[in-house]
Protein backbone atom coordinates (compact mmCIF):
# COMPACT_ATOMS: atom_id res chain seq x y z
CA UNK A 1 0.00 0.00 0.00
CA UNK A 2 1.69 3.60 -0.62
CA UNK A 3 2.13 6.10 1.69
CA UNK A 4 -0.58 8.94 2.37
CA UNK A 5 1.17 10.44 4.29
CA UNK A 6 4.96 10.40 5.44
CA UNK A 7 6.19 12.47 8.34
CA UNK A 8 10.30 12.49 8.17
CA UNK A 9 11.92 13.91 11.37
CA UNK A 10 9.49 16.47 11.55
CA UNK A 11 10.45 18.91 14.58
CA UNK A 12 8.12 21.70 15.52
CA UNK A 13 9.57 24.18 18.25
CA UNK A 14 8.05 26.69 20.27
CA UNK A 15 11.49 28.82 21.50
CA UNK A 16 12.96 26.48 23.67
CA UNK A 17 10.23 24.09 23.67
CA UNK A 18 10.32 21.00 21.35
CA UNK A 19 6.49 20.23 21.20
CA UNK A 20 6.97 18.15 18.38
CA UNK A 21 10.57 16.68 18.59
CA UNK A 22 11.74 14.27 15.30
CA UNK A 23 8.51 12.42 14.42
CA UNK A 24 8.63 10.33 11.39
CA UNK A 25 6.14 8.11 10.86
CA UNK A 26 4.25 6.56 7.21
CA UNK A 27 0.41 6.02 6.94
CA UNK A 28 -0.56 3.77 4.10
CA UNK A 29 -3.44 4.84 2.13
CA UNK A 30 -6.72 4.23 3.66
CA UNK A 31 -5.75 2.91 6.56
CA UNK A 32 -7.73 4.39 9.83
CA UNK A 33 -4.83 5.39 12.14
CA UNK A 34 -5.15 6.55 15.93
CA UNK A 35 -2.52 8.92 17.17
CA UNK A 36 -3.04 9.19 21.13
CA UNK A 37 -0.51 9.90 24.01
CA UNK A 38 -0.71 12.34 27.44
CA UNK A 39 -1.50 15.82 27.21
CA UNK A 40 1.22 17.40 25.95
CA UNK A 41 2.60 14.87 23.90
CA UNK A 42 2.50 16.83 21.18
CA UNK A 43 -0.84 15.22 19.29
CA UNK A 44 -2.66 18.57 18.21
CA UNK A 45 0.86 20.45 17.23
CA UNK A 46 1.51 17.14 14.92
CA UNK A 47 -1.79 17.83 13.41
CA UNK A 48 -0.95 21.21 13.04
CA UNK A 49 1.93 20.72 10.97
CA UNK A 50 0.53 18.62 8.77
CA UNK A 51 -2.32 21.11 8.31
CA UNK A 52 1.08 24.35 7.67
CA UNK A 53 -1.38 25.83 10.54
CA UNK A 54 2.13 25.68 12.02
CA UNK A 55 5.08 25.55 10.33
CA UNK A 56 7.73 22.68 11.22
CA UNK A 57 10.62 23.96 12.18
CA UNK A 58 12.83 21.29 10.10
CA UNK A 59 12.29 17.46 8.71
CA UNK A 60 9.68 17.05 5.90
CA UNK A 61 6.07 16.57 5.60
CA UNK A 62 5.27 14.57 2.33
CA UNK A 63 1.83 14.11 0.72
CA UNK A 64 0.77 11.51 -1.72
CA UNK A 65 4.15 12.26 -3.14
CA UNK A 66 4.00 15.63 -2.52
CA UNK A 67 6.64 17.75 -0.37
CA UNK A 68 3.67 19.40 1.79
CA UNK A 69 6.18 20.62 4.05
CA UNK A 70 6.48 25.05 2.89
CA UNK A 71 2.54 25.20 1.42
CA UNK A 72 0.46 27.68 3.20
CA UNK A 73 -2.73 25.82 4.77
CA UNK A 74 -5.08 26.65 2.17
CA UNK A 75 -2.75 25.30 -0.38
CA UNK A 76 -2.71 21.77 1.70
CA UNK A 77 -6.05 21.67 1.83
CA UNK A 78 -7.01 21.92 -1.90
CA UNK A 79 -4.46 18.84 -2.04
CA UNK A 80 -7.33 17.21 0.18
CA UNK A 81 -6.30 17.25 3.42
CA UNK A 82 -9.12 18.31 5.87
CA UNK A 83 -9.44 18.49 9.60
CA UNK A 84 -11.39 19.12 12.43
CA UNK A 85 -10.82 21.39 15.65
CA UNK A 86 -10.46 19.62 19.10
CA UNK A 87 -12.36 23.54 20.50
CA UNK A 88 -15.01 23.33 17.68
CA UNK A 89 -14.36 25.92 15.06
CA UNK A 90 -17.22 27.04 12.83
CA UNK A 91 -19.00 29.95 11.58
CA UNK A 92 -21.21 30.71 14.95
CA UNK A 93 -23.48 33.53 12.86
CA UNK A 94 -24.00 31.34 9.90
CA UNK A 95 -26.61 28.77 9.41
CA UNK A 96 -25.57 24.73 8.91
CA UNK A 97 -26.01 24.75 5.81
CA UNK A 98 -24.09 28.10 5.17
CA UNK A 99 -21.03 26.26 7.09
CA UNK A 100 -20.69 23.51 4.83
CA UNK A 101 -21.74 26.12 1.63
CA UNK A 102 -18.37 27.88 2.80
CA UNK A 103 -16.48 24.58 2.66
CA UNK A 104 -17.66 23.18 -0.50
CA UNK A 105 -16.69 26.92 -1.92
CA UNK A 106 -12.68 26.67 -0.17
CA UNK A 107 -11.78 24.00 -2.79
CA UNK A 108 -14.12 24.80 -5.87
CA UNK A 109 -14.17 28.06 -8.07
CA UNK A 110 -16.19 30.63 -7.83
CA UNK A 111 -14.71 31.85 -4.09
CA UNK A 112 -14.24 35.40 -6.01
CA UNK A 113 -17.54 35.80 -7.17
CA UNK A 114 -17.95 39.32 -6.13
CA UNK A 115 -21.46 39.92 -6.93
CA UNK A 116 -23.32 36.72 -7.96
CA UNK A 117 -25.92 34.66 -6.30
CA UNK A 118 -24.28 31.64 -4.11
CA UNK A 119 -24.89 29.00 -6.08
CA UNK A 120 -24.20 25.30 -5.94
CA UNK A 121 -23.81 22.36 -8.34
CA UNK A 122 -26.49 19.64 -8.22
CA UNK A 123 -23.53 17.92 -7.33
CA UNK A 124 -22.73 20.04 -3.88
CA UNK A 125 -26.08 19.60 -3.33
CA UNK A 126 -25.74 15.68 -3.30
CA UNK A 127 -22.31 16.39 -1.53
CA UNK A 128 -24.26 18.66 1.29
CA UNK A 129 -26.90 16.56 1.65
CA UNK A 130 -24.53 13.26 2.55
CA UNK A 131 -22.79 15.12 4.82
CA UNK A 132 -25.77 16.19 6.42
CA UNK A 133 -26.84 12.94 6.58
CA UNK A 134 -23.97 11.12 7.53
CA UNK A 135 -23.21 13.33 10.68
CA UNK A 136 -27.28 13.09 11.73
CA UNK A 137 -28.04 16.86 11.22
CA UNK A 138 -31.34 16.52 9.24
CA UNK A 139 -33.59 18.87 10.36
CA UNK A 140 -30.64 21.46 11.41
CA UNK A 141 -29.67 22.99 8.37
CA UNK A 142 -31.41 26.29 8.67
CA UNK A 143 -30.31 26.92 12.31
CA UNK A 144 -27.35 29.31 13.34
CA UNK A 145 -24.79 27.24 14.59
CA UNK A 146 -24.65 29.01 17.96
CA UNK A 147 -28.02 27.80 18.69
CA UNK A 148 -26.65 24.67 18.16
CA UNK A 149 -26.48 22.22 21.66
CA UNK A 150 -22.14 21.71 21.48
CA UNK A 151 -23.02 18.00 20.75
CA UNK A 152 -24.77 19.18 17.29
CA UNK A 153 -21.81 21.70 16.60
CA UNK A 154 -19.54 18.40 17.19
CA UNK A 155 -21.63 17.34 14.48
CA UNK A 156 -21.67 20.50 12.29
CA UNK A 157 -17.41 20.01 12.64
CA UNK A 158 -17.71 16.45 10.81
CA UNK A 159 -20.13 17.48 8.28
CA UNK A 160 -17.82 20.37 6.93
CA UNK A 161 -14.57 18.11 7.09
CA UNK A 162 -16.02 15.23 5.22
CA UNK A 163 -18.41 17.18 2.73
CA UNK A 164 -15.46 17.71 0.20
CA UNK A 165 -14.81 14.46 0.62
CA UNK A 166 -11.14 14.44 1.54
CA UNK A 167 -8.44 12.42 0.97
CA UNK A 168 -7.17 12.70 4.38
CA UNK A 169 -9.45 13.42 7.20
CA UNK A 170 -7.49 14.69 10.68
CA UNK A 171 -9.74 14.35 13.16
CA UNK A 172 -9.01 16.23 16.25
CA UNK A 173 -10.93 14.29 19.85
CA UNK A 174 -14.46 14.45 17.85
CA UNK A 175 -15.70 12.96 20.30
CA UNK A 176 -14.25 14.74 23.75
CA UNK A 177 -17.13 16.21 25.71
CA UNK A 178 -19.88 13.97 24.20
CA UNK A 179 -22.19 11.30 25.83
CA UNK A 180 -22.19 7.94 25.22
CA UNK A 181 -24.88 7.94 22.57
CA UNK A 182 -22.61 10.84 20.41
CA UNK A 183 -19.83 9.07 20.73
CA UNK A 184 -21.20 6.13 19.14
CA UNK A 185 -22.57 7.99 16.75
CA UNK A 186 -19.03 9.22 16.00
CA UNK A 187 -17.72 6.74 16.22
CA UNK A 188 -20.60 4.87 13.42
CA UNK A 189 -20.01 8.27 11.10
CA UNK A 190 -16.07 7.34 11.02
CA UNK A 191 -17.08 3.52 10.56
CA UNK A 192 -18.70 4.53 7.56
CA UNK A 193 -16.86 6.98 5.37
CA UNK A 194 -15.17 5.43 2.42
CA UNK A 195 -11.95 3.33 2.21
CA UNK A 196 -10.16 5.59 0.40
CA UNK A 197 -10.18 8.54 2.56
CA UNK A 198 -7.05 7.93 5.11
CA UNK A 199 -8.13 8.95 8.16
CA UNK A 200 -6.08 10.13 11.86
CA UNK A 201 -7.53 10.63 14.62
CA UNK A 202 -6.53 12.09 17.73
CA UNK A 203 -8.49 10.44 20.50
CA UNK A 204 -8.24 10.16 24.18
CA UNK A 205 -11.38 7.02 24.53
CA UNK A 206 -9.44 4.04 23.99
CA UNK A 207 -12.31 1.99 23.88
CA UNK A 208 -13.60 4.23 21.24
CA UNK A 209 -10.41 4.18 19.71
CA UNK A 210 -9.18 0.76 19.47
CA UNK A 211 -12.82 -0.71 17.84
CA UNK A 212 -12.16 1.56 15.17
CA UNK A 213 -8.46 1.98 13.91
CA UNK A 214 -5.82 -0.33 11.91
CA UNK A 215 -2.73 1.17 13.34
CA UNK A 216 -1.78 2.90 16.71
CA UNK A 217 0.54 5.35 17.09
CA UNK A 218 1.36 6.47 20.86
CA UNK A 219 3.02 9.81 21.13
CA UNK A 220 5.11 11.04 24.88
CA UNK A 221 7.08 14.36 24.69
CA UNK A 222 7.22 14.80 21.42
CA UNK A 223 8.40 11.78 20.23
CA UNK A 224 6.61 8.43 18.99
CA UNK A 225 7.14 6.17 21.40
CA UNK A 226 5.33 3.36 20.35
CA UNK A 227 3.56 2.29 16.67
CA UNK A 228 1.50 -1.15 16.79
CA UNK A 229 -1.86 -2.83 16.16
CA UNK A 230 -4.46 -1.63 18.33
CA UNK A 231 -4.82 -5.42 19.99
CA UNK A 232 -1.16 -4.82 21.20
CA UNK A 233 -1.36 -1.33 22.64
CA UNK A 234 -3.37 -1.96 25.99
CA UNK A 235 -0.63 -4.62 26.77
CA UNK A 236 2.35 -2.30 25.78
CA UNK A 237 4.13 -1.54 28.97
CA UNK A 238 6.17 1.50 27.91
CA UNK A 239 2.18 2.92 26.67
CA UNK A 240 0.68 1.55 30.22
CA UNK A 241 3.47 3.67 31.80
CA UNK A 242 2.58 7.29 29.73
CA UNK A 243 -0.65 6.82 29.19
CA UNK A 244 -3.09 3.95 30.51
CA UNK A 245 -1.18 3.85 33.85
CA UNK A 246 -1.57 7.64 34.13
CA UNK A 247 -5.06 7.29 33.33
CA UNK A 248 -6.19 4.55 35.79
CA UNK A 249 -4.40 6.07 38.27
CA UNK A 250 -6.32 9.20 37.86
CA UNK A 251 -9.30 6.99 37.58
CA UNK A 252 -8.75 5.13 40.70
CA UNK B 1 -43.70 44.00 5.08
CA UNK B 2 -41.54 42.65 2.53
CA UNK B 3 -38.40 44.34 3.15
CA UNK B 4 -37.88 45.21 -0.20
CA UNK B 5 -41.13 47.13 -0.56
CA UNK B 6 -40.07 49.02 2.26
CA UNK B 7 -36.54 50.17 0.71
CA UNK B 8 -38.54 50.96 -2.62
CA UNK B 9 -40.55 53.24 -0.67
CA UNK B 10 -37.78 54.61 1.24
CA UNK B 11 -36.26 55.31 -2.21
CA UNK B 12 -39.53 57.28 -3.59
CA UNK B 13 -39.54 59.19 -0.33
CA UNK B 14 -36.42 60.32 -0.61
CA UNK B 15 -36.85 60.95 -4.40
CA UNK B 16 -39.73 63.26 -3.79
CA UNK B 17 -37.78 65.25 -1.11
CA UNK B 18 -36.29 68.07 -2.92
CA UNK B 19 -40.14 69.19 -4.04
CA UNK B 20 -41.10 69.87 -0.64
CA UNK B 21 -37.67 70.93 1.09
CA UNK B 22 -35.74 74.39 0.85
CA UNK B 23 -32.64 74.04 -0.94
CA UNK B 24 -30.75 74.49 2.31
CA UNK B 25 -32.34 71.30 3.06
CA UNK B 26 -31.81 69.33 -0.10
CA UNK B 27 -27.68 70.03 0.23
CA UNK B 28 -28.13 68.80 3.77
CA UNK B 29 -29.76 65.43 2.54
CA UNK B 30 -27.12 65.53 -0.48
CA UNK B 31 -24.60 65.31 2.17
CA UNK B 32 -26.45 62.54 4.11
CA UNK B 33 -26.58 60.39 1.53
CA UNK B 34 -23.21 60.76 0.12
CA UNK B 35 -22.13 60.10 4.04
CA UNK B 36 -23.94 57.08 3.84
CA UNK B 37 -22.13 55.51 1.32
CA UNK B 38 -18.74 56.37 3.20
CA UNK B 39 -21.02 55.11 6.23
CA UNK B 40 -21.69 51.41 4.01
CA UNK B 41 -17.85 50.91 2.45
CA UNK B 42 -16.80 51.32 6.74
CA UNK B 43 -19.67 48.98 7.49
CA UNK B 44 -18.93 46.37 4.49
CA UNK B 45 -15.24 45.46 6.74
CA UNK B 46 -16.19 46.79 10.15
CA UNK B 47 -20.38 44.25 10.05
CA UNK B 48 -19.05 41.70 7.64
CA UNK B 49 -15.15 41.04 8.13
CA UNK B 50 -14.84 42.31 11.54
CA UNK B 51 -12.38 44.82 10.57
CA UNK B 52 -12.85 48.62 12.19
CA UNK B 53 -10.68 51.02 10.05
CA UNK B 54 -10.44 53.91 10.92
CA UNK B 55 -9.07 55.40 7.40
CA UNK B 56 -11.88 55.42 5.54
CA UNK B 57 -11.79 59.06 5.28
CA UNK B 58 -8.72 59.14 4.28
CA UNK B 59 -9.49 56.88 1.16
CA UNK B 60 -12.93 59.17 0.89
CA UNK B 61 -10.36 62.60 1.06
CA UNK B 62 -8.29 61.16 -1.52
CA UNK B 63 -10.93 60.92 -4.14
CA UNK B 64 -12.11 64.32 -3.04
CA UNK B 65 -8.71 65.50 -3.61
CA UNK B 66 -8.04 63.86 -6.83
CA UNK B 67 -11.15 65.06 -8.45
CA UNK B 68 -11.12 68.51 -7.83
CA UNK B 69 -7.23 68.32 -8.36
CA UNK B 70 -7.67 66.89 -11.93
CA UNK B 71 -10.83 69.20 -12.64
CA UNK B 72 -8.87 72.26 -11.27
CA UNK B 73 -5.04 71.95 -11.99
CA UNK B 74 -5.01 69.43 -14.59
CA UNK B 75 -8.26 70.82 -16.99
CA UNK B 76 -9.83 67.05 -16.82
CA UNK B 77 -13.64 67.06 -17.86
CA UNK B 78 -15.89 65.80 -14.84
CA UNK B 79 -16.51 62.24 -16.14
CA UNK B 80 -12.75 61.48 -16.20
CA UNK B 81 -11.94 63.34 -13.53
CA UNK B 82 -14.42 61.54 -11.36
CA UNK B 83 -13.52 58.16 -12.10
CA UNK B 84 -9.80 58.69 -11.69
CA UNK B 85 -11.23 59.74 -8.09
CA UNK B 86 -12.51 56.62 -7.62
CA UNK B 87 -9.42 54.54 -8.74
CA UNK B 88 -6.68 56.84 -6.88
CA UNK B 89 -9.37 55.73 -3.89
CA UNK B 90 -9.15 51.85 -4.82
CA UNK B 91 -5.22 52.05 -5.39
CA UNK B 92 -4.94 53.67 -1.99
CA UNK B 93 -7.28 51.42 -0.36
CA UNK B 94 -5.06 48.59 -2.55
CA UNK B 95 -1.93 49.54 -1.30
CA UNK B 96 -3.70 49.98 2.39
CA UNK B 97 -5.07 46.68 2.24
CA UNK B 98 -1.60 44.93 1.46
CA UNK B 99 -0.22 46.13 4.95
CA UNK B 100 -3.26 45.91 6.84
CA UNK B 101 -4.50 42.08 6.07
CA UNK B 102 -2.24 40.40 8.10
CA UNK B 103 -3.75 42.34 11.56
CA UNK B 104 -6.71 42.33 13.25
CA UNK B 105 -8.53 43.36 16.16
CA UNK B 106 -7.09 46.51 17.82
CA UNK B 107 -3.58 46.21 15.69
CA UNK B 108 -5.66 46.49 12.49
CA UNK B 109 -7.43 49.72 14.17
CA UNK B 110 -4.13 51.35 15.15
CA UNK B 111 -2.32 50.50 11.50
CA UNK B 112 -5.58 52.00 9.95
CA UNK B 113 -4.91 55.36 11.79
CA UNK B 114 -1.76 55.39 11.07
CA UNK B 115 -2.03 55.04 7.62
CA UNK B 116 -4.86 57.41 7.57
CA UNK B 117 -2.33 59.55 9.44
CA UNK B 118 -0.29 59.27 6.55
CA UNK B 119 -2.28 60.62 3.65
CA UNK B 120 -2.91 63.55 5.91
CA UNK B 121 0.30 64.60 6.45
CA UNK B 122 0.86 64.14 2.58
CA UNK B 123 -1.67 66.41 2.06
CA UNK B 124 -0.85 69.30 4.26
CA UNK B 125 2.67 69.45 3.57
CA UNK B 126 2.47 68.69 -0.40
CA UNK B 127 1.33 72.62 -0.88
CA UNK B 128 2.27 72.21 -4.82
CA UNK B 129 -0.07 69.74 -5.60
CA UNK B 130 -2.57 69.89 -2.71
CA UNK B 131 -2.23 74.02 -1.05
CA UNK B 132 -0.99 72.46 1.89
CA UNK B 133 -3.46 74.33 5.04
CA UNK B 134 -5.56 76.19 2.56
CA UNK B 135 -6.80 73.58 0.61
CA UNK B 136 -7.96 73.18 -3.13
CA UNK B 137 -10.81 75.38 -4.80
CA UNK B 138 -12.91 73.55 -7.75
CA UNK B 139 -15.11 76.21 -9.35
CA UNK B 140 -18.27 75.23 -11.50
CA UNK B 141 -17.23 71.55 -11.51
CA UNK B 142 -20.46 70.52 -12.29
CA UNK B 143 -22.23 70.06 -16.00
CA UNK B 144 -24.57 72.16 -16.49
CA UNK B 145 -27.35 69.76 -16.10
CA UNK B 146 -25.99 68.96 -12.59
CA UNK B 147 -26.21 72.80 -11.64
CA UNK B 148 -29.20 72.90 -9.99
CA UNK B 149 -29.06 71.39 -6.86
CA UNK B 150 -32.62 69.16 -7.09
CA UNK B 151 -30.62 67.50 -10.32
CA UNK B 152 -27.66 66.62 -8.63
CA UNK B 153 -29.46 65.74 -5.58
CA UNK B 154 -31.37 62.98 -7.63
CA UNK B 155 -27.92 61.56 -9.38
CA UNK B 156 -26.49 61.10 -5.67
CA UNK B 157 -29.65 59.58 -4.47
CA UNK B 158 -29.38 57.12 -7.77
CA UNK B 159 -25.85 56.20 -6.84
CA UNK B 160 -26.23 56.09 -3.61
CA UNK B 161 -29.25 54.03 -4.31
CA UNK B 162 -26.79 52.11 -6.88
CA UNK B 163 -23.72 51.35 -4.50
CA UNK B 164 -26.13 49.93 -1.69
CA UNK B 165 -27.54 47.68 -4.03
CA UNK B 166 -24.00 46.47 -5.19
CA UNK B 167 -23.10 46.51 -1.44
CA UNK B 168 -25.36 44.65 -0.59
CA UNK B 169 -25.01 42.18 -2.98
CA UNK B 170 -21.64 42.05 -2.47
CA UNK B 171 -22.03 40.87 1.36
CA UNK B 172 -24.34 37.98 0.14
CA UNK B 173 -21.78 36.94 -2.80
CA UNK B 174 -20.20 33.35 -2.26
CA UNK B 175 -16.99 36.05 -1.66
CA UNK B 176 -18.78 37.88 0.91
CA UNK B 177 -19.94 34.74 2.40
CA UNK B 178 -15.84 34.11 2.77
CA UNK B 179 -15.36 37.21 4.39
CA UNK B 180 -18.22 36.38 7.28
CA UNK B 181 -16.55 33.16 7.44
CA UNK B 182 -13.23 35.48 7.88
CA UNK B 183 -14.51 37.20 10.77
CA UNK B 184 -16.23 33.95 12.63
CA UNK B 185 -13.07 32.09 11.89
CA UNK B 186 -9.95 32.21 10.03
CA UNK B 187 -8.10 29.37 10.78
CA UNK B 188 -11.21 27.43 9.72
CA UNK B 189 -11.21 29.42 6.47
CA UNK B 190 -7.30 28.38 6.11
CA UNK B 191 -8.25 24.70 6.81
CA UNK B 192 -11.01 24.80 4.23
CA UNK B 193 -8.70 25.82 1.90
CA UNK B 194 -9.46 29.83 1.71
CA UNK B 195 -6.57 32.04 0.96
CA UNK B 196 -7.27 34.28 3.93
CA UNK B 197 -4.94 37.39 3.25
CA UNK B 198 -5.76 37.60 -0.52
CA UNK B 199 -9.50 37.41 0.37
CA UNK B 200 -9.26 40.30 3.07
CA UNK B 201 -6.78 42.14 0.56
CA UNK B 202 -9.75 42.04 -2.04
CA UNK B 203 -12.32 42.57 0.88
CA UNK B 204 -10.81 45.85 1.56
CA UNK B 205 -10.09 47.06 -1.96
CA UNK B 206 -13.68 46.88 -2.94
CA UNK B 207 -14.64 48.65 0.35
CA UNK B 208 -12.35 51.43 -0.68
CA UNK B 209 -13.61 51.82 -3.67
CA UNK B 210 -17.13 52.31 -2.46
CA UNK B 211 -15.55 55.13 -0.35
CA UNK B 212 -13.81 56.61 -3.34
CA UNK B 213 -17.42 56.48 -4.99
CA UNK B 214 -18.81 58.85 -1.65
CA UNK B 215 -15.33 61.04 -2.04
CA UNK B 216 -15.43 61.75 -5.49
CA UNK B 217 -19.22 62.80 -5.00
CA UNK B 218 -18.11 65.12 -2.01
CA UNK B 219 -15.89 66.84 -4.60
CA UNK B 220 -18.56 67.98 -6.56
CA UNK B 221 -21.18 68.56 -3.92
CA UNK B 222 -18.32 70.78 -2.25
CA UNK B 223 -16.11 71.90 -4.76
CA UNK B 224 -13.50 72.39 -2.00
CA UNK B 225 -11.43 70.45 -0.10
CA UNK B 226 -8.73 70.51 2.80
CA UNK B 227 -6.98 68.30 5.06
CA UNK B 228 -9.83 68.16 7.50
CA UNK B 229 -11.50 66.20 4.78
CA UNK B 230 -8.67 63.32 5.24
CA UNK B 231 -8.12 63.70 9.03
CA UNK B 232 -9.34 61.14 11.53
CA UNK B 233 -12.25 63.17 12.13
CA UNK B 234 -13.43 62.42 8.76
CA UNK B 235 -12.85 58.65 9.50
CA UNK B 236 -14.58 58.72 12.87
CA UNK B 237 -17.87 60.51 11.51
CA UNK B 238 -18.47 58.07 8.87
CA UNK B 239 -17.50 54.77 11.54
CA UNK B 240 -20.06 56.21 14.02
CA UNK B 241 -22.90 56.40 11.57
CA UNK B 242 -22.64 53.08 10.99
CA UNK B 243 -22.16 51.70 14.56
CA UNK B 244 -25.48 54.32 14.88
CA UNK B 245 -27.49 53.02 12.13
CA UNK B 246 -26.18 49.90 13.23
CA UNK B 247 -23.00 47.48 12.29
CA UNK B 248 -24.22 44.70 9.81
CA UNK B 249 -27.32 45.88 8.83
CA UNK B 250 -25.63 47.71 5.85
CA UNK B 251 -28.78 49.99 4.75
CA UNK B 252 -28.76 51.30 8.62
CA UNK B 253 -25.87 53.77 7.16
CA UNK B 254 -28.19 55.86 6.17
CA UNK B 255 -29.78 56.01 9.27
CA UNK B 256 -26.59 56.31 10.52
CA UNK B 257 -25.95 59.30 8.33
CA UNK B 258 -29.31 61.32 8.76
CA UNK B 259 -29.50 60.62 12.52
CA UNK B 260 -25.87 62.64 12.76
CA UNK B 261 -26.15 65.01 10.54
CA UNK B 262 -29.44 66.35 11.36
CA UNK B 263 -28.55 66.10 14.75
CA UNK B 264 -25.36 68.29 14.16
CA UNK B 265 -26.86 70.68 12.33
CA UNK B 266 -29.70 71.18 14.67
CA UNK B 267 -27.78 71.56 17.72
CA UNK B 268 -25.33 73.36 16.62
CA UNK B 269 -27.85 75.86 15.68
CA UNK B 270 -28.74 76.54 19.61
CA UNK B 271 -25.00 75.83 21.01
CA UNK B 272 -20.95 75.49 20.15
CA UNK B 273 -20.90 72.47 22.35
CA UNK B 274 -22.70 70.33 19.68
CA UNK B 275 -20.06 67.83 19.81
CA UNK B 276 -20.54 67.30 23.45
CA UNK B 277 -24.70 66.88 22.71
CA UNK B 278 -23.27 64.31 20.04
CA UNK B 279 -20.92 62.76 22.31
CA UNK B 280 -23.45 62.10 25.01
CA UNK B 281 -26.19 60.29 21.88
CA UNK B 282 -23.47 58.46 21.21
CA UNK B 283 -22.90 56.93 24.34
CA UNK B 284 -26.99 56.64 24.72
CA UNK B 285 -26.61 54.64 21.60
CA UNK B 286 -23.57 52.45 23.16
CA UNK B 287 -25.85 51.74 25.91
CA UNK B 288 -29.27 51.22 25.51
CA UNK B 289 -29.18 50.38 21.60
CA UNK B 290 -25.29 48.81 20.53
CA UNK B 291 -26.86 47.13 17.49
CA UNK B 292 -27.61 50.45 16.25
CA UNK B 293 -31.25 52.02 15.12
CA UNK B 294 -32.06 49.34 11.95
CA UNK B 295 -30.55 46.85 14.34
CA UNK B 296 -32.49 47.34 17.38
CA UNK B 297 -35.68 47.84 14.91
CA UNK B 298 -34.82 44.58 13.69
CA UNK B 299 -34.22 42.81 16.95
CA UNK B 300 -38.29 44.05 17.96
CA UNK B 301 -39.63 43.18 14.52
CA UNK B 302 -38.14 39.51 14.68
CA UNK B 303 -40.64 36.92 16.21
CA UNK B 304 -40.17 36.52 20.11
CA UNK B 305 -38.47 33.60 20.70
CA UNK B 306 -36.34 33.09 18.09
CA UNK B 307 -32.68 32.19 19.52
CA UNK B 308 -30.25 35.22 18.48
Amino acid sequence: MPAALTLTDVVVAFGALRAVDGVSLSIPAGERRAIIGPNGAGKTTLFQAITGMVQATSGRVVFEDADITALPPHRRAQRGISRTFQITNLFPTLTVRQNLFLALRGLAPGKFSLFGQPRITAAETARTEAALQAARLIGREETEVRALSYGEQRQVELAVSIVNQPRMLLLDEPAAGLSPNERAMVAEVIRALPRDITVVLIEHDMDLVLGLVDQVTCLHEGRVLVEAPPSEIRGNPAVQEVYLGRARHAAG
Amino acid sequence: MNRGVMWLLALLAAAVMPLVLSSYHVDLATRILIFAVLAMSIDVLAGFVGRTSLCHGAIFGVATYVVIWAMAKAGLPAAPAFLSGVLAATLVAALFGLLAVRTSGVYFLLLTVALGMVVWGICLRWTGVTGGENGLRGQDMRPGFLLARENFYWLVLAVAALTAWAMQRFVNSPFGLSLRGIRDSESRMRALGYNVPLHLFVGFAVSGFFAGVAGALYAFFNEYVSPSSVAMGQSVAGLLMAIVGGIGTLFGSFIGAAAIILLENTVSWYTDRWQAVLGLVFILTMIFAPEGILGTVRRLAAPKGRAR
